[in-house]
């Protein structure tokens, strides 16, 4: 039985938007995904047709590449009872920029009904984080992890979803961790997606404020909502050999006590 | 002279500045305080979230009704005594100033020479918009001598510098550094460096020219369209100075500075003061509406600029810019700002209202990497005082970019452009997502190496990603990806069934509530 069997809302079918990089650089975020929602009692399904929300696309300017992907993802999450996603800079470009996307696509013909299915389905997509603590009403989902660890509040999770102490909430609620708190914790670290090839000196510049913050916690593990922000702040956590990792939220709250340290 | 048609594109400009610690030091500590200061100041107000709200309204609803409010403006200001006077550009703007000043000033300097004015001397109150036009050096070249009032346009002004901050121009000099300035442009040798000694300083160099000087130049916070009346808001008192002591008060302002009525003042004077400078009111708040016999200048102009901004509003998804209201606040909250200064976007306007009003205001053709000097963090729009969603201008800008650029041969084959719509592409099928992924790790595992502790990093990576590995390391693709441990993975369902059958490949029906198994051999 799950030690957490969820009263709340019954049983969920989830369908899980695992989002483009994290399926292909980050697959350990998703199979911790799918171990939390299990181990609460959820029901985890992955639609096959799904590839990216098309945040990289529409950032950066080319909106008319990102316009099929609206509807694709409509296609393939339009049934589902929730949509959880463990990226909160993908969450906001579906939360923000989908509806005026998906009245563009519709005013070009062809998708008839689309800005509406987009309406209904808004409701149901959340960040993983959120969905634990706001949909499913949670701060202890039975993890245990004996770390020293740091959070980093991504800019997307910060301002645009408005996560506010959820994520930490979880975090405190885990056993045998150590939580530091991460100084200058609301400022950027400076991925913003194509911005760190596109300004690479000043996203470095920003990155290396981040690492210093990093570094002064004296935390072990840096984690965060956002593999992105994590890949940017990990890679030079690396390159200067500080010994400290980045793992996404799902990974902590994932861990039992048992696990391989 | 930051000029954004001759200013070399952002990330060659910001990679410069990221260098200068001094400059770099300077801002930081200075934004820093301000930060402080309004975050204090904004958490007394449990009403701050209306304030914004109220702001917001008021803007649009005054942008939104623009002619008709500046045709209102222009009636009442006239009708009290103003001349109001109509610039679509830069260069008409100068001119009419020029002219007003230049017949302002031969009257004060009494006969001129040969047919050409007295060499003649201006005061200024400081002012974004003469900066925009350049209006100094047009001035100068009519013999005009322009005095800056505010004491960090007169830092500018001294040390032959450019205001990198629009409520804060010479917010990248620190102490010192406007000491020997002062030092030098006052021959003052002995000048220390405590702030009463340089306050001192600037009061008695000033003072002078208020005292002697019989024409001002200013600029506006607001337009009053119900009164006519002009608003200026300042710390100092010296703007106060030059609003009243010269017999000819000359004020240019753009159109987007029109307020329907006199008590849309009670929000903004709230928000304003507390948003650029964490105070909780203007030291000097000052409103004058024409002319009064005997008192104040007896001769009042308003040029009302044009230059770009009817553009910007034709433009529905970025007209919300037109709303600003100059406090700097997003410039303060910027972490791009923060490591590049001002210099660095071009233009009078740097930071975030820069990066979306630069582009707008020149055609996009000038300032094409304004709308990317941005990691779209958010922080702008979390203290913009009007609540100008900053982020989503700035992805609205960047696709009129990419249009334009879509629009020429070598925009379409620019290596940026090909990559992306090779992505989409891939994006747009699951076979063909599937497909990269596969070929993605071929290449990953060519150029990772073993971090010693037994993982495959990758150090260096060509063309344009190298911008990536300049200061980080990337991590190879693992063996696996997600999809691809799911579907070799046992199902269950919360009640032990294997529900590990088939999907439907690559056909997004939305009904897919089975996770389908392998759907190609990989
Ligand atoms: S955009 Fe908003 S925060 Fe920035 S200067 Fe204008 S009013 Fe202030």
């Amino acid at each position: 039985m799950p030690r957490h069997a969820l009263r709340l809302g019954g049983i969920l079918q989830v369908a899980l938007f695992i989002t483009c990089y994290n399926d292909t650089l980050f697959p350990e975020c998703g199979k911790s995904v799918v171990r939390v929602l299990e181990r609460l009692g959820h029901t985890v399904e992955f639609p096959a047709g799904q590839t990216c929300c098309g945040q990289m696309h529409a950032n950066t300017g080319y909106r008319d590449e990102a316009l099929p992907l609206v509807a694709r993802f409509v296609e393939q999450f339009a049934h589902a009872e929730a949509v959880v996603i463990p990226s909160s800079s993908c969450v906001t470009t579906i939360r923000e920029q989908y509806p005026s996307m998906a009245t563009e696509l519709e005013e070009r013909g062809g998708h008839a009904g689309l800005s509406r299915a987009v309406h209904d389905l808004l409701p149901r997509v959340f960040e993983f984080s959120e969905f634990l603590t706001k949909r499913l009403g949670l701060a202890d989902v039975g993890a245990y992890y004996p770390h020293r660890v740091t959070y980093h509040a991504s800019c997307h999770g910060l301002r645009a979803l408005g996560l506010g102490d959820g994520p930490v909430d979880l975090l405190r609620a885990v056993g045998g961790i150590e939580l530091v708190t991460l100084p200058n914790v609301e400022r950027c670290c400076g991925f913003g997606g194509t911005f760190a090839v596109k300004n690479a000196a000043v996203s470095g510049a920003m990155l290396a404020e981040k690492v210093r913050d990093v570094q002064n916690t004296g935390a072990e593990i840096c984690c965060a909502c956002d593999n992105s922000c994590l890949m940017h702040i990990g890679g030079a956590l690396h390159r200067q050999s500080t010994g400290i990792r980045t793992v996404h939220l799902a990974e902590i709250l994932a861990a039992e006590e048992g696990d391989p340290v | 002279m930051l000029d954004p048609r001759t200013a070399r594109p952002f990330p060659i400009v910001a990679a410069e500045a990221v260098r200068d610690t001094q400059m770099r030091g300077n801002v930081r500590h200075a934004t820093e305080v301000i930060q402080n200061k309004r975050a204090r100041v904004v958490a007394e107000r449990g009403d701050w979230q209306a304030l914004r709200e109220a702001g917001k309204r008021l803007r649009e609803h005054a942008i939104r009704n623009m002619d008709a409010y500046l045709l209102e403006f222009e009636r009442n200001c006239t009708r009290a005594g103003g001349t109001v006077h109509w610039a679509r550009d830069a260069a008409e703007a100068q001119a009419i100033v020029v002219k007003l000043a230049s017949e302002a000033v031969g009257a004060s300097a009494g006969t001129p020479t040969a047919g050409r004015p007295a060499p003649g001397e201006v005061i200024k109150i400081k002012s974004m918009t003469t900066e925009e036009i350049h209006l100094n050096g047009a001035l100068e070249a009519a013999g005009i001598r322009p005095y800056e009032t505010d004491l960090a346009e007169l830092i500018i002004q001294l040390g032959q510098d450019q205001p990198s901050h629009i409520v804060v121009p010479a917010l990248h000099k620190n102490r010192q550094q406007i000491r020997e300035i002062f030092r030098r442009e006052m021959q003052l040798p002995e000048l220390g460096e405590t702030p009463q000694e340089l306050a001192e300083a600037a009061r008695q160099f000033l003072r002078e020219k208020f005292l002697r000087v019989e024409t001002a130049i200013s600029g506006a916070n607001f337009l009053i369209a119900e009164t006519g009346g002009v608003c200026v808001v300042e710390s100092e008192g010296n703007g106060r100075m030059c609003l009243t002591l010269p017999k000819t008060l000359i004020t240019i302002a753009g159109i987007d500075k029109v307020v329907a009525r006199f008590r849309d003042l009670e929000v903004l004077v709230q928000t304003l003061p507390r948003s650029a400078t964490g105070e909780r009111m203007n030291p000097y708040n000052s409103i004058w509406t024409g002319v009064r016999p005997g008192d104040g200048p007896q001769n009042f102009h308003v040029v009302l600029l044009d230059n770009g901004r009817t553009d910007v509003l034709a433009d529905e998804p970025a007209r919300q810019t037109l709303h600003c209201i100059r406090c700097g606040a997003c410039q303060n909250a910027c972490p791009v700002y923060r490591e590049t200064g001002g210099h660095a976007y071009g233009s009078v306007y740097a930071g975030p209202i820069g990066a979306i009003l630069t582009p707008q205001l020149l055609g996009m053709q000038h300032a094409q990497s304004l709308p990317y000097a941005s990691s779209l963090c958010g922080a702008c729009y979390e203290v913009c005082p009007v609540k100008i969603n900053i982020p989503e201008v700035l992805i609205h800008l960047r696709s009129r970019v990419v249009k334009e650029q879509a629009a020429s041969i070598s925009g379409r084959l620019h290596p940026e452009a090909l990559a992306m719509r090779a992505a989409a592409s891939v994006f747009r099928s699951e076979r063909r997502f599937r497909a990269a992924q596969r070929a993605g790790r071929m290449a990953m595992k060519t150029m990772a190496r073993d971090d010693g502790a037994g993982q495959p990093w990758i150090r260096s990576l060509p063309g344009y990603l190298g911008g990536w590995t300049s200061v980080r390391d990337l991590k190879a693709m693992p063996k696996q990806t997600f999809r691809e441990w799911w579907e070799q993975r046992p199902h269950r369902t919360a009640d032990g069934q294997d529900r590990n059958k088939p999907g439907v490949p690559d056909h997004p029906t939305g009904t897919t509530k089975q996770p389908p198994a392998s759907v190609e051999s990989a």
